[in-house]
Order: C-alpha cells, then sequence, then structure tokens
C-alpha cells in the first residue's frame, strides 16, 4: 500500500492553474523525484500534501486512509515532515528550541532538557549539530540538517525536501545524500525535489515530471535517461549553451587593488585580492562557497565597505561609496539570496525598477503608468510567468530570478556581477540566463561571475579565478583549465596555479 | 537631604508601578509581533472600569480584577482587528485607544454626570513592611500592587522563557511562518498574548485609580501608554529591562515633582517635560542596538 496518495489534486491562484489534477503516489521506503520547471507546480503540490495549502480539488490518502490536512500541525501528527525551499527557523532561538517548538507538551520548557533531548535525537539519527548555538550563526548546511531532525523528532515516516541541494556545495550534497540513504534504509519515504538530473539519477528510485501543473509521467530511474528527463520537463530537447569565440584584448572595466575586507563577524574575509575584468571577458570565481564570494560581491555592490585597498571602475575610484555610485557608475548586479534582491510585498512591476527609480519620477512622483509598461515589456522579453501587478513573494523561484535578471540588464550596465545565478533555475531557465550572459559578454559587457557549478564555469568563462580562503590562488585562462586542476586549487590543495599571479 | 532622598525612592517605585504592568503588558504583545497601540485605551479603560467596581463593590480587588478582564476583552479585540482581520496594527490599535477612551468617558457621563471635582473613593492603603524602621520602613511602605508589578517581573521572564507557552509566543514574534511549519497555532498564540497583554495594562491603569489618586480624572492616564511603548524599545524587550527602564523613567519623574518644590525660577512645564526628555535620550541610546522582534507589524495570514 503506498505511503501517500495524491489523487487528482487541482489548486488555482488566479489566473494561474498551478496544480492539474494531479496525481502522486509515494511508496514506503523510496526516494520519489518531483521534477519540472519553474513554475511547474512542485512547491503547491507539497505545501498541499503539508497543509500549508487547500487544494480546491482532489483527496489526499495516507497509508490508504483518506486524510483531510488542513494546517501542518495534523500533517506532522500523519508523519509527515517538510523541508521547505525557504528554510522555516527562527533565528533568534536555539537549535534545539527549534526543533522542539511546536512539539512540546505540559506547560514548563527546561532548556536544558530540551538540549538533552535533542542531542540524543540527533545522535540516532546520525545528524551533527549543536543543540545549543543559535540558529542564527549556524551556516546554510547546518540550517538544513536541522530542518530534517526536525521533521524527523516529530517521527515523521515521510519527508518532504523542496530543492535541499540548490543551497549546499557540493561536500554537503554528499553528507545529505548519505542521511538519505540511511533514511530509506529504515523504511523511510522521501520526495526530492531538485533541478540538477544527475542528482535525481543519483539518489532517486522513481521520478515524477511536472509541467504547467500537470503531470506528465512517472517513470523507473532504470527505465529512463538524463536526456529523456530534459525532454519530459521541457516539452523539447535541451542543447546547453556555448561561448563563442575567444574575446579580442578589451578595456579594463573593473581593476581591484589589494582589497582586503572583514565579514559580519569581523574576520578577515578577503586578503590582498587583485583582479581586472576587461570588456567583453566574463572572468568567473570559481570557489566553494563561503571562500569570500559572498563578501566579495558584497564589497562590488557597494554595501560593504573594503577594509584596504581600492575599487575602480573605468578609473573611476569607487572604494567605499554608497551602492547607489556604483548602480550610476554602471555596475549591474545579480545578488546571490534573490530574496534579499527583491522585495516580497511589492509588485513585480515595483521590483524591476527598484534601482533606478530616478528613471520613473515625474515631477517628483513615481509615473506609475511608466513602471507597469516597463514591467510588462521585461515580463514579455525575459518570458517571465507573472503580471506586472503581481506580489514579489507570489512568484516561483526561477521567476524571481528572472525579474533579478530583467532588472539588472535592462540599466544596460557596463560591467555586471553575477552571482550563483543560476540557482535553483530548471533547465530550461538555467540555460536562458546562461545565454543571456553571454549574449551581454559578446556585446562587450564585463561579467564578473561567481559560481561554484564548475560545468557552469567552464560554459562560460573566458578567465577563471580561483578564490580559496579569501584569496585568489590563481587565474587561468579556459583552455588551459581542467577539472581536476580547478577542484584541487579550489580545496586549497594546488597553489601552483598561483605562479601565474594575479594579473594574467 | 535624607527626607528628600527617602520621598524620592518612595516616590520613584510608585511611579514606576503603572509602567512595568503596562510596559510588560506591551511586552507579551510585542514578543508575538503584535504592536499594541491599544495601550493607552486599555489603561484609561482599566482606570475607569477598576473605579467603578471597586466603588460599587466597596471591594478594590474586585475592582482591579473586573479592570484585568476589561484589559483582556481589549486585548482580544485587537486581536480580532490585527490577526483575524489583518488590519494594520497601527490602525487597530489607535483605533482602540479611540474607541476605549471614548466608550469610559460615555460610562463615566452616565454614572457621574459631570461632576465639578472628580469622584473619588477611599484608595488602597500601603502595606507596613518594616513600618518601624525609620529609613527601610518608609521606601518599602508601597501599595500590594507594587510589589505584585515588581513580582511580575521575574514571572514574565519565566513566562517566555521557561515555558513553551512563552517559546511559542517568541517564535510567533520572530517568524509565523517557521512557528506555523513546526505546528504552533499562530493565530491563538497571538490572541493568547494579547490578552494577557491587556490584562496587564489594564492593572496598570487600575493601579492610577484605585491607589496612586483614590479618584477618576479624565487625563488620569497623561500619555503613559505611550511611555510604555518607548520604554519596551529601551528594555529591547528583555522582562528585567522593563523594570531598570521603569525605575529610570519613575526616578526623573519623581526627581523633577521635588524640583518644583525647590522654587527655582523656570515655569513648571520645563520640569514637567524633563522626565519625557530623558526618555527621548535613554531611547536615542539604547534604541541604537535595539533588536526588534522581526515579525513585528506583519500580519500573518496562510493564503
Ligand atoms: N501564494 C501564491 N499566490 C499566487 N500564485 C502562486 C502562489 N504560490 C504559487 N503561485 C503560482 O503557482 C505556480 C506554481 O508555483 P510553484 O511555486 O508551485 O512552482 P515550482 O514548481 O515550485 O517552481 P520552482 O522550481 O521555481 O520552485 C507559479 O506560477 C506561481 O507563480
Ligand atoms: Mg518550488
Amino acid at each position: 500500500m503506498p505511503a501517500i496518495q495524491m489523487l487528482g489534486i487541482t489548486k488555482r491562484f488566479d489566473p494561474v492553474l498551478a496544480n492539474d489534477h494531479v496525481d502522486f503516489s509515494l511508496e514506503p521506503g523510496e526516494i520519489h523525484a518531483l521534477l519540472g520547471e519553474n513554475g511547474a507546480g512542485k512547491t503547491t503540490l507539497m505545501r498541499i500534501l503539508y497543509g500549508l495549502y487547500h487544494a480546491d480539488e482532489g483527496e489526499i490518502l495516507v497509508d490508504g486512509q483518506l486524510a483531510h490536512i488542513t494546517s501542518p500541525k495534523e500533517a506532522i501528527t500523519l508523519g509527515i515532515g517538510m523541508v521547505a525551499q525557504h528554510f522555516t527557523l527562527v533565528p533568534s532561538l536555539s537549535v534545539a528550541e527549534n526543533v522542539v517548538l511546536g512539539y512540546t507538551r505540559g506547560l514548563g520548557f527546561d532548556p536544558l532538557a530540551a538540549q538533552q533531548n535533542v542531542a540524543e535525537a540527533a545522535a540516532r539519527f546520525g545528524i551533527k549539530t549543536d543543540p545549543a548555538a543559535l540558529v542564527r550563526h549556524l551556516s546554510v548546511g547546518e540550517r538544513q540538517r536541522i530542518e530534517i531532525l526536525k521533521a524527523l523528532y516529530r517521527n515523521a515516516r515521510v519527508l518532504i525536501m523542496d530543492e535541499p541541494t540548490s543551497v549546499l556545495v557540493p561536500q554537503e550534497v554528499n553528507v545529505l545524500f548519505e542521511t538519505l540513504e540511511r533514511l530509506r534504509a529504515a523504511g523511510l519515504s522521501v520526495i526530492f525535489i531538485s533541478h540538477k538530473l544527475n542528482e535525481v539519477m543519483a539518489v532517486c528510485d522513481r521520478i515524477t515530471v511536472l509541467r504547467q501543473g500537470r503531470v506528465v509521467g512517472t517513470v523507473d530511474k532504470t527505465e529512463t535517461s538524463q536526456a529523456e528527463l530534459a525532454c519530459m520537463m521541457v516539452g523539447r530537447e535541451t542543447f546547453g549553451v556555448v561561448r563563442h569565440g575567444e574575446h579580442p584584448q578589451g578595456q579594463v572595466r573593473l581593476r581591484l587593488d589589494h582589497l582586503n575586507a572583514l565579514d559580519n563577524k569581523g574576520l578577515p574575509a578577503l586578503k590582498q585580492v587583485s583582479l581586472e575584468v576587461q570588456a567583453g571577458e566574463i572572468l568567473c570565481i570559481a570557489g566553494v562557497s563561503g571562500n569570500g564570494q559572498a563578501e566579495l560581491a558584497r564589497v562590488l555592490a557597494g554595501t560593504l565597505k573594503p577594509a584596504e585597498g581600492r575599487i575602480l571602475v573605468e578609473d573611476q575610484d569607487l572604494t567605499g561609496s554608497d551602492p547607489s555610485r556604483f548602480l550610476a557608475a554602471g555596475v549591474g548586479r545579480i545578488p546571490e539570496e534573490r530574496h534579499e534582491g527583491t522585495i516580497g510585498e511589492l509588485s513585480v512591476a515595483e521590483n524591476m525598477v527598484l534601482e533606478r527609480l530616478d528613471d520613473f519620477t515625474r515631477n517628483g512622483l513615481l509615473d506609475r503608468n511608466l513602471i507597469r509598461r516597463h514591467g510588462e515589456q521585461l515580463i514579455a522579453e525575459y518570458q517571465i510567468k507573472a503580471q506586472p501587478t503581481d506580489r514579489m513573494r507570489t512568484l516561483s523561484g526561477g521567476n524571481i530570478q528572472k525579474v533579478v535578471l530583467a532588472r539588472a540588464l535592462s540599466g544596460k550596465p557596463r560591467f555586471l556581477v553575477a552571482s550563483q545565478p543560476t540557482r535553483g533555475l530548471d533547465v530550461g531557465a538555467t540555460e536562458y540566463v546562461r545565454s543571456k550572459l553571454l549574449e551581454q559578454r559578446d556585446q562587450g559587457v564585463a561579467v564578473l561571475l561567481i559560481s561554484e557549478d564548475l560545468d557552469e564555469v567552464l560554459a562560460l568563462a573566458d578567465r577563471i579565478a580561483v578564490i580559496y580562503e579569501g584569496r585568489i590562488v590563481g587565474v587561468i585562462p579556459t583552455q588551459e583549465a581542467s577539472l581536476e586542476q580547478l577542484g584541487l586549487m579550489m580545496s586549497g590543495a594546488c597553489p601552483q596555479g598561483a605562479a601565474r599571479g594575479g594579473n594574467s | 537631604m535624607e527626607v528628600l532622598l527617602i520621598g524620592l525612592l518612595a516616590a520613584t517605585l510608585r511611579v514606576a508601578t503603572p509602567l512595568i504592568l503596562g510596559t510588560l503588558g506591551e511586552l507579551f504583545a510585542e514578543r508575538a509581533g503584535i504592536l499594541n497601540l491599544g495601550i493607552e485605551g486599555t489603561m484609561f479603560c482599566g482606570a475607569f472600569v477598576g473605579f467603578v467596581v471597586g466603588g460599587a463593590t466597596g471591594n478594590l480587588w474586585f475592582g482591579v480584577l473586573a479592570a484585568i478582564v476589561s484589559g483582556i476583552f481589549a486585548g482580544l479585540l485587537m486581536g480580532l482587528m490585527s490577526v483575524r482581520l489583518g488590519v494594520s496594527q497601527h490602525v487597530s490599535g489607535l483605533g482602540i485607544t479611540l474607541l476605549l477612551t471614548g466608550l469610559s468617558l460615555f460610562g463615566f457621563r452616565l454614572i457621574y454626570g459631570e461632576p465639578r471635582i472628580p469622584p473619588s473613593i477611599q484608595p488602597f492603603t500601603k502595606l507596613s513592611i518594616l513600618g518601624q524602621v525609620p529609613i527601610l520602613g518608609e521606601i518599602l511602605g508601597q501599595y500590594a500592587l507594587t510589589y505584585i508589578a515588581l513580582a511580575l517581573v521575574p514571572v514574565c521572564w519565566w513566562v517566555l522563557y521557561r515555558t513553551n507557552f512563552g517559546l511559542q509566543i517568541r517564535a510567533v514574534g520572530e517568524n509565523p511562518e517557521a512557528a506555523d511549519a513546526a505546528g504552533v497555532n499562530v493565530f491563538l498564540t497571538r490572541y493568547l498574548a494579547l490578552a494577557i497583554a491587556g490584562g496587564l495594562m489594564a492593572a496598570g491603569g487600575a493601579f492610577l485609580s484605585l491607589a496612586q489618586l483614590g479618584a477618576f480624572t479624565y487625563g488620569i492616564i497623561a500619555g503613559r501608554g505611550w511611555v510604555c511603548i518607548a520604554l519596551i524599545i529601551f528594555a529591547n524587550w528583555q522582562p528585567v529591562r522593563v523594570l531598570w527602564g521603569a525605575l529610570l523613567f519613575g526616578g526623573v519623574f519623581a526627581l523633577q515633582l521635588r524640583l518644583q518644590t525647590l522654587g527655582l525660577k523656570l515655569p513648571y512645564e520645563a520640569f514637567l517635560a524633563l522626565p519625557y526628555l530623558v526618555t527621548i535620550a535613554a531611547l536615542a541610546v539604547a534604541g541604537r542596538n535595539a533588536t526588534y522582534p522581526a515579525a513585528l507589524l506583519k500580519a500573518y495570514k496562510r493564503e
């Protein structure tokens, strides 16, 4: 008997039909992948299963029993746990408090006893954590483990994981997969949402593909291939993007001169970083995340003042300037955390003009019509599935990223900083964003791409700068780079790249 | 000099009492994510209801109890508007202050008409703790409600940090989505927090009419509710710091009363303004690293 059966689930968010008579079933002890483009309705389906949304039609059976799930509390009672796409943890509370929250009995709360319980549970499930630590101080990977622990602590038999790997570095992905294998061996079922086909093929038993709210099909891993899955998702074959031609020696658009910067905790995050980015090239910063990339992006956005060194954009010294001066100097940016780059309560059209309100102001007032027309135009141009008046927070992850991209490029930047621009995007959208970045390069924009996806780095970069512990350990032209060498440099084990110097 | 100092300390505790109660109330509301600007009206209502019931029954404690009940209703009304209906917290809070002030005044007219001198009752008497001991006896000779208010500071700390309910309040005020996903009833938690908040605020109002003044006047609250809103920021939403904030304000207030009697050649309004100026200065210093409950002012909806 299936652990979960969802029959004929329909959910409408006027005017979008997010789920259209979806049938889905999950066997005990299987890892079942849910695939689909951005906005296909995966998260919506899972939120219905977890009681966060109510289906307009259809029914859910848990262990063969008809279940009316109207709140997460009921889902939890039925043994369903969910690790959401955006973590649902309270940053100001401790790990233990987060884990036991909502799952306590009686009046009193004893922090030490809670920590003890959580430590025991963590040991039982083989999850490493410090129960007394504040969640605010944890890394993304650690937070995710807390989310898993939270579900397991509530005796979950079914674990929903919404794009768990999109926020993890490769090592953490491996740890996650080991955890999932262990859970499967213990008889748990996992619903695994991901855009990365290789991951899906690596851990999942069966795969269900959604397209525009409808089920395209459910297939066995053994009977399919990555190419077939991609085709099912997008409805056409995908080919990936290619970089054409070597860029001619261009004018230097950005020069970083012995830059030092501190992170939030006051520790050195960037050490003596010197770089040049030329017009018409893509320079990739490759590295395992957490090695100073976030700080580099913030320094280039003007939100983090460097402790030492200089930032020159086309010979204009922007060291210590405000974000608005960076924008005025022609710096476009695609921030890493898209929820920080957008404002959920504002409309799509408003978010699209946030960075250059002056251009949309007439007589000191915002020109609403102009903003709406601008929004409509970008939505059409970038094929965003949204209306200009939609609130930003109702968009799916991929569409949010497209809005950010559209905003950055509509400002006609001369120098573009893109941080992890394809993280969490589906195959088609990834291809689209990459082709847009190459288009910018071909138009003579200097592009600094921060990425930890080596396939992406090799496909897009003209030159690759590897960052390790805040230092640029080497800059190499892409033709001379190999996966092995990059991997070694990224782990700090191969200093010979450094001999080539920081200013090739 | 000594007499002056003893009087000052005794007055500090007295002035601080309604502020402690009101600010602890606001603390519960705000830690749950609701800015309750209904505080001024809730205190006024508490002062009025306490006065009427205390006077009518002849038992002042019944008055306090009735005031608390009225405050709980005021809190639930705030919940209906801001939690259930998702009305802006500023609008619903100010609306409740206007409503309760109006209702209380209306009730006052019905019962007392328009008397030329405010109606009064025999107020609570001060406890005589260590009554014979010279200095300490005078300082500690406070109303029972003052001691209750002081005792409530650790009690509120305990509720917030050592009960499951308190954990839920803190979670709901920081990240209601997370609390909801963890199985916490966000709406119920916020209602309960607002009910407790209203009860505490109204008790603060009742202290003024039943203990400090023994009378009811139109200006009885005189902006103390708004002072509580400032004190909560000064206290950085920590129960124990609420106490320090209230004592600081109470101390300066008591001081300016005594300064007025020294016959300095300054208009008395200057003295009256002193505690508020100190509040603003203290806020400017303490408020800069204030860590607001992250979900404050945000209505929670699940779609
Ligand atoms: N709360 C909401 N209000 C309005 N529309 C919504 C809401 N939630 C989702 N949608 C819409 O429903 C559709 C499906 O969204 P959903 O988040 O389920 O997609 P997804 O498959 O999870 O995509 P992604 O891979 O980008 O996360 C999208 O068009 C989205 O805009
Ligand atoms: Mg999703």
